[in-house]
């Protein structure tokens, strides 16, 4: 009874805000709040007051009008006739592809280095450690510049392929050169094409779309095939053997569409003063991706390294006391525990890869930021605007990126109960 | 037993001990370590061959590009024509007389000549002021002279009235001496007077009191602007005033963003994910291109301190997300036993929580120093003469046109020591400070 009635109620003194531990924090975010809204309330008063007297508005209107400038790598329809928006769209896709490619390749040079570092062998081991320890670091801007110097100062000109007896051969059969200019690789064509079609942004080919199709369905037929074998194995204890026509499934189709399509490869030749035919990858695009990757595979093998290692030896040697295979104890015991170890801090290795695609301004690669944040920017001279646009894009892609890293790392925390 | 020996008349019986054998030689020394490391199955010989064969090409590759080394040329084609004459047509060999010829530009960029020694004297007192930051058996006493450090490298650097960085300075001591005076008051009133005073000192006073000391006693160095700046220079000054600055920072974000406060923690939470969520370069576009839009009109400071600021809020983001690894790491036990011996918040965090964090952040940490020291040569893209920036000049040179594989050694080289410091650092450090069994 005398509990209730020391609690004081309704005697709320001011100093309580401060010293009051159920008011304090109130107080404090109080505070604070109202000190980053007057910093947000001052910038934002700057910005108003600095436009207006350069005689400037806000708007984004300039991505409507016309870019007037040619890119020269596009996925899509461009042309300098084309608007201020689709040449952004134009460089979000050559960052995206680039990165797309980076993180592939440096993934498996990180897998690979990062396992051979482990190795017992001793050159292999050391080889790796000193790839891993020189190449991370030394500032990845310094590959990037490195391998475009060597790619445009010591590849030879395409005119060193002409003639009797010329300088330079291409390799691979003749199908690829390797020239100052860039690499040119061949190119894969259908005679009998499906035409493409047209929604609107951009054009999706249909030879693509039906060659997609038949690799899901034979992606599908084959978990049947599969799922059937395993039930007739918990059935009847002896395992079909299903390899061959998981081979007749997985390959043939897309082999007899391909033949329907007319696929066949045009390979460069050397007409004129350059090649044609064939895809020519220009060295802004292979330096960037070879240093990418290149620097960020070190980075991986750190984590592949570490992921192996957080493993801990018990768990392998509980699997060979049940009876596990060692193809089936890396498969079913160690990858499952060490990949929850791996995989986050890849997935935020490929973020760096997507912010460093960045910069692609060394090379002069258009991405998004030498499209929208580069010719765009200085066009229109909408620096505040330009520079929004990027950072939200750059963020959105981030956030993507992250949000898959979550998926992820939900889908395999440990289930403890 | 003996008895039986002596009575042996067998032949094949052996009546003493052979001695030890060697043993095969395939299981000593070197040929069972190269069994045993480099050859123990078709998998492992297979990459001994390949590593092999790969350093071995590799040798030959370099080996004679670095023996015709040639030093003492003035440009990329006497370089050449010496090798060629040498060596024969075709020699191939490295011409370091770039770095013989341009070594000053790389260290030092456009900074005067004759004033080399400042920047020089500046990094000599770096490693000083370092040590005791670095080290536990470098005396305490030299932490003072750390703490005057921004000022000394300052007034080195960009010269000037030696006045200027000391009234800075003294904007710390001013906040000492206002919060001894108003601590009888009250605590808060004292730490909040203690916040605004330098504030107001900054502002209003230090300018117009270190002229008037300038007008009297004219101590001062012949003042260097920034777009002299350049070279190994600019990126150390960036980036050990962003290493300095960030860590703070960062620990105030990562706190701020485990906070029970709604509040604070989004307003945290969304600076640091927006921070991490772009490009380094766009925030160095927003430092060059766009601050000029957001502070009042007429304003216009220096480029190198608005990269400072860009680059520090960058690494802040991500020290901020390192150490919120350590504070998650850390037991719950820890924060209720802080608690339960009656710790206040800041006390709480200062004597038990945050010593234990960043002992388990210390990779993180400075793996994030590395990360923001290797970024410093991405401020060539807004301007600045960073060592990178440096080498596009000198290749677009006449002399030094077409080079580059001894440029980029020599760069490249001089970060390499610098982060692979850092990080047996760090190596260092984590040894030290394990406290558990071993």
């Amino acid at each position: 009874m005398a509990l209730t009635a020391d609690i004081p109620k309704g005697n709320f003194r001011l100093s309580m805000l401060l010293y009051d531990t159920r008011y304090r924090s109130i107080t404090i975010q109080v505070v604070f709040l109202m000190l980053f809204m007057a910093g947000a309330a001052w910038l934002v008063d700057n910005a108003v007051q600095n436009l207006h007297n350069l005689g400037k508005d806000f708007n984004y209107s300039f991505l409507g009008s016309r870019a007037g400038y040619d890119i020269n790598q596009t996925f899509i329809q461009y042309n300098s006739n084309s608007t201020h928006a689709r040449a952004m769209l134009v460089g979000l896709l050559n960052t995206i592809f680039v990165s797309v490619l980076a993180c592939a390749l440096a993934t498996v040079l990180g897998v690979i280095a990062g396992v051979l570092r482990l190795s017992k062998n001793w050159v292999v081991a050391k080889l790796m450690t000193v790839y891993v320890e020189t190449f991370r670091n030394v500032p990845v801007l310094l590959w990037i510049i490195l391998i475009f110097a060597v790619m445009t100062e010591s590849t030879p000109a395409p005119n060193a392929f002409r003639g009797e007896t010329p300088t330079a051969s291409m390799s691979l059969f003749d199908s690829i050169a390797v020239t100052n200019r860039g690499v040119y690789i061949p190119e894969p064509v259908f005679s009998n094409s499906l035409g493409n079609i047209d929604i609107g942004i951009f054009l999706i080919s249909n030879d693509l779309l039906a060659i997609l199709a038949v690799l899901i369905a034979s992606i599908y037929v084959n978990r049947l095939i599969l799922r059937n074998a395993t039930a007739v194995q918990y059935a009847t204890g002896i395992r079909p053997v299903t390899w061959w026509k998981s081979v007749l499934v997985l390959v043939v189709p897309v082999i007899v569409l391909l033949f329907a399509l007319g696929f066949h490869v045009i390979k460069p030749e050397l007409k004129g003063f350059n090649f044609q035919g064939g895809i020519q990858m220009r060295n802004s695009l292979i330096s960037l991706w070879l240093a990418l990757s290149i620097y960020t595979g070190a980075f991986i093998a750190e984590n592949v390294r570490a992921g192996i290692l957080a493993v801990s030896k018990g768990q392998t040697e509980a699997a060979s006391a049940l009876g596990l295979r060692p193809s089936r104890t890396m498969k079913l015991v160690i990858l499952p525990q060490a990949l929850r170890v791996i995989v986050p801090p890849l997935i935020s290795q490929y973020l760096n890869i997507t912010k460093n695609s960045s910069l692609a301004i060394a090379v002069g690669y258009m991405d998004l930021r030498s499209t929208l944040g580069g010719i765009t920017l200085n066009q229109t001279g909408r620096e505040l605007e330009a520079m929004l646009l990027m950072m939200l894009i750059y963020l959105i892609l981030s956030l993507m990126i992250s949000s898959a890293m979550n998926l992820y790392n939900r889908s395999v925390k440990m289930k403890e109960r | 037993m003996s008895d039986l020996h002596s009575h042996n008349t067998l032949a094949f019986v052996r009546s003493e001990m052979l001695a030890e054998q060697a043993p095969p030689t395939s299981q000593i020394g070197a040929v069972r370590w190269m069994r045993e490391n480099l050859f123990s199955g078709w998998l492992n010989s297979t990459l001994t061959v390949l590593s092999v064969l790969f350093i071995y090409l590799l040798v030959t590759h370099i080996g004679p590009w670095f023996l015709h080394a040639m030093w003492n040329a003035d440009s990329l084609r006497e370089c050449r024509d010496i090798l060629a004459a040498n060596y024969g047509e075709g020699a191939t060999g490295a011409c370091f007389g770039v770095i013989r010829d341009r070594w000053h530009q790389l260290l030092f960029g456009f900074y005067p000549q004759d004033l080399y020694w400042r920047p020089v004297l500046a990094m000599v007192l770096m490693l000083v002021a370092l040590a005791p930051v670095l080290f536990s058996w470098v005396p305490r006493k030299m932490m003072w002279f750390s703490l005057i450090y921004p000022g000394v490298a300052f007034w080195l650097l960009w010269g000037g009235s030696i006045w200027f960085p000391v009234m800075a300075l003294a904007g710390f001591v001013v906040a000492a001496v206002v919060y001894r005076l108003v601590l009888p008051v009250s605590t808060l009133v004292a730490s909040i007077a203690a916040g605004l005073a330098p504030v107001f000192w900054w502002l209003f006073l230090s300018g117009p009191i270190a002229r008037v000391l300038t007008g009297i006693v004219p101590i001062g160095l012949e003042p260097v602007t920034s777009d002299q700046f350049g070279g190994f220079t600019l990126s150390i000054v960036i980036g050990v005033s962003g290493v300095a600055m960030s860590l703070p920072i960062g620990i105030l974000l990562a706190l701020g963003r485990q906070s029970d406060m709604f509040l604070v923690k989004t307003i945290c939470v969304g600076f640091i994910e927006f921070i991490r969520g772009v490009p380094l370069i766009t925030l160095l576009f927003t430092a060059s291109l766009l601050l000029n839009y957001f502070l009042p009109p007429g304003t216009n400071f220096d480029i190198i301190l608005r990269v400072i600021i860009m680059v520090t809020l960058f690494a802040a983001a991500y020290q901020a997300e390192t150490i919120r690894g350590g504070l998650a790491a850390l037991p719950r036990g820890q924060y209720e036993a802080a608690d339960a011996l009656g710790l206040d918040y800041w006390r709480a965090q200062r004597l038990i929580i945050m010593p234990q964090a960043l002992k388990i952040s210390i990779p993180g940490i400075v793996g994030n120093f590395i990360a923001l020291f290797k970024d410093t040569t991405l401020v060539v893209f807004i301007g600045l003469l960073d060592p990178i920036g440096l080498s596009n000049a000198i290749r677009a040179d006449t002399d030094w046109n077409g080079v580059y594989w001894e440029l980029f050694l020599f760069i490249g080289a001089m970060f390499w020591i610098v982060t692979f410091s850092m990080s047996r650092y760090s190596q260092y450090l984590e040894r030290k400070l394990r406290t558990d069994h071993r």
